[in-house]
Order: C-alpha cells, then structure tokens, then sequence
C-alpha cells in the first residue's frame, strides 16, 4: 500500500502485492480486499496444505506483465531486528526470471505505523528509500545472493538514518 | 472578523514578499541563471513558500473563527506527526498514539472553539498527563517507559497545546477592541516570523559570531540582534493596530521574539539529539512545519497569558 502511493499512476496499474493465503483468505471481506481490491498474488504459505507452487504464480504473474511487490521476510517483522533472514523464494523466483530488475525499498517507520495485528494505523512519517536493482548473478549460490540482497536492503536502512 | 487594519497589515505583508519575490528573481538572474547556487533556489523557495503560507492564514482571517480554529488544529495535527515521528515508542503505544491524534488534538481545539477556558487551559497539562500514560501501562511493556510517555507528553504539550493558543487569542475579551482579536493573532505571527527572517538576513549579512554552534550553525549574535530589533522596532511602530500602548507594544516585541528565539534554539536541540536537519519536507525550503512554527510555538502561549491577564476583562 505505502509502496504502491509513490508509484507513478501507470506503473501502479501494473504493481502486484504478494500476498499470504492463509491470511487473506480468512474471512469472506478480508478475500475481497485481497484478492479483488489489492489483486495480490495469493500464495499459501503452508506447504502442506499448497496446491500451486508458491514461484510458478509468481512466474506466471510476471510473465502476464505484472511487477510484484514482495516482502522477502514472508511475514511481518515484530522482533527488535531490523530484518529478520529472508526466505528462499527471493531466490528461486531470481533464478526462473533472472533478467527481472529486483529493486530493494526499505520502509522506515511501518512497524511504528502499524504495528502487526492493529487495525488503525497511526499517522506518522513513513520514508521509503529505493536502492538500485540487483540481479542473481550466474551460479550465484543461495545463500550468498539471499545475504547479498539483505545487505542492499540494510545498506539502505543505514542511508536513511543517517543524519541528513 | 476582517478590520481595517487587517486589510493594511496583509497588504503590507503582500508588499515585502512582492519586494522579496523581486529581490529573489534578481538574485538569480545575476548569481543564479542555472539554478546552480544552493543558497539562492532556496531563497527563492523559502519566498514561494511564505506567500502559500501568507494566502491561507488570510483565507481562515476571513472565513472567521471556525476557519482559524480549523487552520491550527490541522497545522497541529501536521507538527505532532513531525514530532511522533522522532519521539521513542514501541508496540505497547499504539493506543496512546492513536489517542494523541485522534481524541487529545480534536478535543483541545474543540474546548477552544467553545470557548471552555476552564477546561483547555489544564486539558493536556493535567488528564491528559494522567491519563495518557495508563493507556501505556495497561499495554504491558515497561522498557523505556518513562522516556516514552515523557516524549509523547512534550510532544502533545508542544504541537497541540501551545499552538492551540494561538486560536485561543481570539476570544480573550478586552475592553476597547472588540471584534479586532483576529488583529492579535496576525500580530503574534508577524512579530514573531518577522524577527526569524531578519535574523536570517542579518545573519546571512553580517553574522561572524557563533551564538551556539552546538545546536545551530547559522545562529548568529550579530543575526540575533538585527532580527529581534528590527522586529521589535516594526512591531511597535504598528502600537496602533494592537490594544498595547507604544511602549507596552515595545515590551510585548521583545518578548514575544526573545521566546520565539528561544523556541527555535530548543527545537533544534531536539533535532540535533535525534540526528536530523528538518523536521520534516512539507514546506519546500523551509523543512517541515516544526521548522517554520517552532518560534510561535513558544510565544503563543505566553502571548497569550500577559494579554490575558493585563488586558483582559475575564
């Protein structure tokens, strides 16, 4: 949502979410903001209970035109860390669509904002900070690109709180 | 609500920002073509943005009291977000939060609106200081309490309580001058911004001596003294619009600007403390609109207790 209202208009059009099933299928509003109102891509993220694979809708999404937005942590961060180690479909979605632009942002202040599980947000500053895209380089491993792109993402966290 | 005298003073503040809108293009033109000196774009935006600035304080003059109470609650609820922002919480605050927003701001302009002095003169100073912190503690989470709950409160006291008084000017009664309160706020503003301009002038002029290089670089004794005399002088030459006499007209100057330049030198500790340089990037070169109201923030209240007390009949 934040990322989306610094979007110029006709690349928003385009912009995706990803999004937790087992969240937003919950109840019958939360699958209409969801699935209707966001169009996010819904991916489940119990692997029990999945009947698609979580980076071919992504794949498919992308391939249809889409840019997504993604939350390579895979939920909402309440510890006192400032990024919690990222899941691995970063990775397996940088190694289907490797040409695909992975830009970081980092949103200042959202935990402050909204707190996960409240409902009414709080009117603070947020800032986003965009960094510049990154790409799996070849037979890059996983483990040293998902620490290459938590870096980038906390190289850009130290530029924001820096004092300007 | 609009007087004569309003009417004069806005034409007069429209003719130095005509003059310093001229001045800017000048300065550009000869030092500037590119927009390549820092100094001067920001200048010329600081100039730009004093006339939007200039523009709504006049249409909420006109609208009368609703749209001045209005104009301030809103820029309230734009300076306590500045503030919220830097100010430490955590989980265990989002209700106090939300309650600074959405019930403390709305209800101390409310109280103002009705003119209830009994209730928003303690409103935020006494339940609100009590109450506010037991929303925290029912949370659970004691880690940095004090700081949190002290930091929300001077931000409530700051952004909400003192800029209420600014509003609050126009329903204080005093004999004589009915009907022209709205003169005591455009002369509050006036006074109190005139001095930061010309200390700013003055001090890009001829300021060599730090006053507190700590806090602020460009705070200048020699920009102090040029700011607040030329402040002080225009303001008692304008006695005639106010319930003042010349020389209590001279006083009120003096104070008012005195406390306006100890408002920007406390808000800047506060930045400095926090490790930024603007409050915020609402208002094109000036930062945010801590920035800009740091200095009436200090002076309103006070402003308006003398009056209160010396020239009212309540």
């Amino acid at each position: 949502m934040v990322i989306w209202t610094v979007l110029p208009p006709g690349l928003r059009q385009k912009t995706r979410p990803v999004a937790a099933l087992d969240y937003w299928l919950k109840s019958a509003l939360r699958a209409f903001i969801g699935r209707d109102v966001f169009n996010a891509v819904l991916i489940d993220r119990r692997p029990e209970a999945r009947t698609e694979d979580p980076v071919g809708q992504m794949v498919a999404a992308l391939d249809a035109g889409a840019s997504l937005i993604l939350f390579p942590e895979g939920q909402r961060n309440a510890s006192p860390e400032p990024l919690l180690p990222f899941k691995s479909g970063l990775y397996h979605l940088a190694k289907a669509r490797p040409a695909v632009d992975l830009v970081p942002v980092w949103i200042a202040n959202l935990n402050k904002v909204m707190p996960k599980g409240e409902v009414i947000p709080v009117p603070l500053i947020c800032t986003l900070t965009f960094g510049s895209p990154l790409h799996l380089a070849v037979d890059e491993p996983k483990e040293a690109f998902l620490d290459r792109a938590m870096a980038a993402l906390l190289g850009l966290h130290d530029l924001e709180a820096r004092p300007g | 609500m609009t007087s004569p005298h309003l009417i004069w003073l806005l034409c007069g503040v429209g003719g130095i920002l005509i003059l310093a809108s001229a001045v800017g293009e000048i300065l550009r033109q000869r030092l500037s073509p590119q927009g390549s000196n820092p100094i001067i774009e920001n200048l010329n935006a600081r100039i730009a943005a004093w006339w939007g600035m200039v523009v709504l304080l006049a249409i909420a003059f006109l609208a009368g009291r609703t749209g001045v109470v209005l104009l301030f609650a809103l820029a309230s609820f734009a300076a306590l977000r500045e503030f919220l922002t830097l100010t430490t919480h955590n989980r265990a605050d989002h209700w106090s939060l939300l309650a600074c927003f959405f019930l403390v701001l709305p209800l101390q302009f409310s109280f103002i609106g009705i003119d209830w002095y009994g209730m928003y003169a303690v409103f935020v100073p006494v339940y609100v200081f009590l109450l506010l912190p037991v929303l925290s503690a029912l949370r659970g989470t004691t880690t940095d309490f004090l700081v949190r709950v002290a930091e929300t409160q001077w931000a409530l006291m700051i952004c909400v309580y003192c800029l209420s008084h600014v509003p609050a000017l126009l329903y204080l009664q005093i004999p004589g001058f009915e009907g022209r309160n709205v003169m005591l706020i455009a002369y509050l503003i006036f006074v109190v911004q005139l001095s930061d301009v010309m200390q700013y002038v003055w001090g890009k002029l001829y300021g060599r001596t730090k006053l507190a290089p700590k806090l602020s670089p460009s705070k200048t004794w020699e920009g102090l003294i040029g700011g607040v005399l030329t402040a002080t002088l225009v303001g008692t030459a304008l006695w005639w619009m106010t319930p003042f006499s010349p020389l209590q007209a001279a006083a009120m100057c003096l104070l008012l600007t005195s406390m306006g330049f100890f408002g920007g030198l406390v808000m800047s500790a506060i930045k400095r403390d926090r490790g930024v340089k603007d409050w915020g990037h609402l208002i094109a070169g000036h930062g945010g609109f801590i920035d800009r109201l740091d200095s009436v923030l200090f002076a309103a209240p006070i402003f308006f207790h003398v009056t209160r007390y010396f020239w009212s009949s309540t």
